[in-house]
């Protein structure tokens, strides 16, 4: 490798690792599978112990009062408000894209969430709904949530959701093949689809809770680093465990190092699990702490959830009014 | 100092939400004494967090709870009283220390209070017969009226009458449906907390039942001013009309039904009538049409 990296503070970074001297282009390393297979296994452990340790540690502080006010409103602006069912009727997305565009009809204050995501055949239902009120819609592609189809209908479910109007496309990685060591595989289906993409940002989904350890999870950012994906994102919803602590704390690191590396900023979405303010507020402490300021910002960072939105605008009724809200004031979802 | 002496034991008593028994959130505890002002217990001073937790538990138990046949909520009610009969000499000590009662005293207020819990048991299946029924219309309908649980219901529990306050007060809360949180006597809080294990140990589902120790005013305010409590029964503030009013005026805020504080504490010993079952329900009407 002849080319050394941009890195910001090279020399102060982490004294090991393979991304010190990272090339501009990552040619050599997603050549072959060998060769990701080198460079991916050469990342430095996680450990697990410390991770969980530091992300429990994160979930201790306190944020209260004009804190907790950001915060809540910060976590609501970086909701995906999210449906992905079989049971999914164009009236239950019209009613979801409503609440994404005035979460609490009761308080004009009340700040819109990021985007509703659903399944590619709700897109165009969806986008009538949003108009141009800046709330985006996401598409689940890729023969989601498996990712067990071949590549042409992946790409073909890709096209159809951005034609019918999707800004971000949220596809999952063939884990089977991951996990058997087809990196370059997994790594060609992510550039196949962001291709595909077009001008719609794309959103790779790890499915951590398949992925075993930590270390798969700190590869598998890498890889979908390298090929492009404007996000990664912890989980599909349907697989538990979902989204935890730990394994966005390695995710964040994973954008971190990258940004140092190759001055390109990856956004993270953990998804499924979080279904508390008191959550919410856990992760952008730790967004904060890991990632760093940057981050705290629905273009870099967003949550993947459904139930999450209720307990956020309950606590920020709570917040107003001084007494406890209750669901009964909220709509069902 | 003989070898002989053994230590107190000392006990730090807890809250009990959602069939557990957490610690206070913020940590407090007070001192409970006996009518002579002697240490008998720490007690965990609930704070509005608590309150929050438990009305939290409470609609968690809500809705399976009152989907219960009437009969089940009878005869889980009977198996408290049943569980009381065991514990017994636990709860003549408790009213003992708490209200300064003789042992004779003490013990007919203890009979007394498992006898009250029965006999509301047995209403579990007859109060939908008494309140609701078929009504007449003129016109080709059946018109039927039945009653409904209110929700969750914040009580709270008198201050003088330690256990048979308490059992009057709470048993026609749940056996007709509702969930309850309990704010029990501030100075005597041991039956309450003896009947709080006595319901971990029953058959009542966690939750349906949440009994918070400690200062009105630290939980009151927070139990009236939730939107998400149904109703409130203000029993164990009587007399004291400045509070009262200020509860009522929290409570008006999402429509709570109110159970106005008495004057003074009312005598428990008398027939309760049924005044108590029908405070908290809600009548459910349903047309139907006849024939065709």
């Amino acid at each position: 490798m002849t080319t050394t990296s941009t890195a910001p503070n090279e020399g102060t970074g982490p004294a090991t690792g393979g991304w010190d001297a990272l090339p501009d282009s990552f040619g050599d390393i997603v050549r072959s599978d060998a060769s990701l297979s080198r460079f991916l296994h050469g990342l430095p452990g996680v450990d697990q112990v410390g991770a969980e340790a530091r992300a429990a540690s994160l979930g201790t502080r306190s944020i209260k009062t004009t804190a907790k006010e950001y915060a809540i409103d910060l976590a609501i602006r970086m909701v995906d408000l999210t449906t992905l069912e079989g049971q999914d009727t164009p009236g239950k997305v019209r009613a979801l894209a409503s609440k994404a565009m005035r979460p609490d009809p009761a308080d004009p204050t009340c700040p819109a969430a990021a985007a509703v995501c659903v399944y590619p055949d709700m897109v165009a239902t969806a986008k009538e709904t949003l108009g141009s009120s800046g709330v985006h819609v996401a598409a689940v592609a890729t023969a989601f949530p498996s990712g067990r189809a071949a590549l042409d209908i992946k790409l073909a479910d890709t096209h159809d959701a951005v034609e019918a109007g999707a800004d971000e496309i949220d596809m999952v990685i063939d884990r089977g093949a991951f996990l058997a060591g087809r990196y370059k595989q997994v790594y060609d289906e992510i550039v196949a689809v962001r291709e595909a993409c077009g001008d719609a940002h794309l959103k790779v989904i790890f499915e951590t809770g398949e992925l075993q350890t930590y270390d798969n999870v700190r590869r598998a950012s890498w890889l979908a680093m390298m090929a492009g994906g404007h996000f990664i994102k912890t989980s599909t919803g349907k697989v538990q465990p979902a989204a935890t602590l730990p394994v966005t704390l390695v995710m964040l690191e994973a954008v971190r190092d990258f940004r140092e590396a190759t001055g390109q900023m990856v956004g993270v979405k953990p998804a499924g699990g979080i279904r508390t303010s008191k959550d919410a507020i856990k992760y952008l402490v730790m967004v904060n702490e890991i990632a760093g300021p940057d981050w705290l910002d629905p273009d870099w960072f967003r949550f993947g959830a459904s139930t999450l939105l209720n307990d956020l605008l309950m606590q920020r009724t709570k917040m107003r009014t001084g007494r406890y809200s209750g669901p009964d004031y909220f709509t069902l979802d | 100092m003989s070898t002989d002496t053994r230590l107190d034991v000392r006990k730090t008593y807890k809250l009990f939400v959602g069939g557990a028994f957490p610690r206070s959130e913020s940590g407090h505890s007070y001192v409970v004494t006996d009518s002579k002002g002697k240490f008998v217990a720490n007690a965990a001073n609930a704070s509005r967090k608590d309150a929050r937790d438990a009305v939290q538990a409470a609609r968690k138990a809500f809705g399976s709870w009152a989907s219960r046949t009437a009969y089940n909520r009878g005869q889980i009610l009977y198996r408290v009283a049943e569980l009381m009969e065991d514990r017994r000499p636990q709860f003549v000590e408790a009213v003992r220390q708490s209200e300064g009662a003789t042992a004779a005293r003490a013990t007919k207020v203890v009979d007394e209070s498992i006898d009250r819990l029965v006999w509301y048991a047995g209403w579990s299946d007859k109060v939908t017969q008494v309140v609701g029924g078929a009504n007449p219309v003129a016109g080709p309908f059946f018109n039927l009226s039945t009653p409904e649980p209110t929700g969750v219901v914040a009580v709270l529990a008198p201050q003088e009458s330690s256990l048979l306050g308490l059992v009057s007060v709470v048993a026609p809360v749940i056996v007709t449906g509702n969930t309850c949180v309990v704010a029990t006597s501030h100075q005597r809080p041991l039956p309450a907390i003896t009947f709080s294990e006595v319901l971990a140990t029953s058959d009542v589902p966690g939750g349906v039942v949440n009994i918070l120790t400690g200062e009105l005013s630290r939980t009151a305010p927070t139990l009236a001013s939730h939107m998400d409590v149904n109703a409130i029964d203000l029993t164990g503030i009587a007399g004291d009309d400045a509070l009262a009013t200020e509860l009522e005026v929290s409570a008006a805020d999402n429509l709570k039904r109110v159970r106005r504080a008495p004057a003074a504490e009312p005598d428990w010993t008398t027939d309760p009538g049924t005044d108590r079952l029908t405070a908290f329900l809600e009548t459910k009407t349903v047309w139907h049409p006849i024939g065709i």
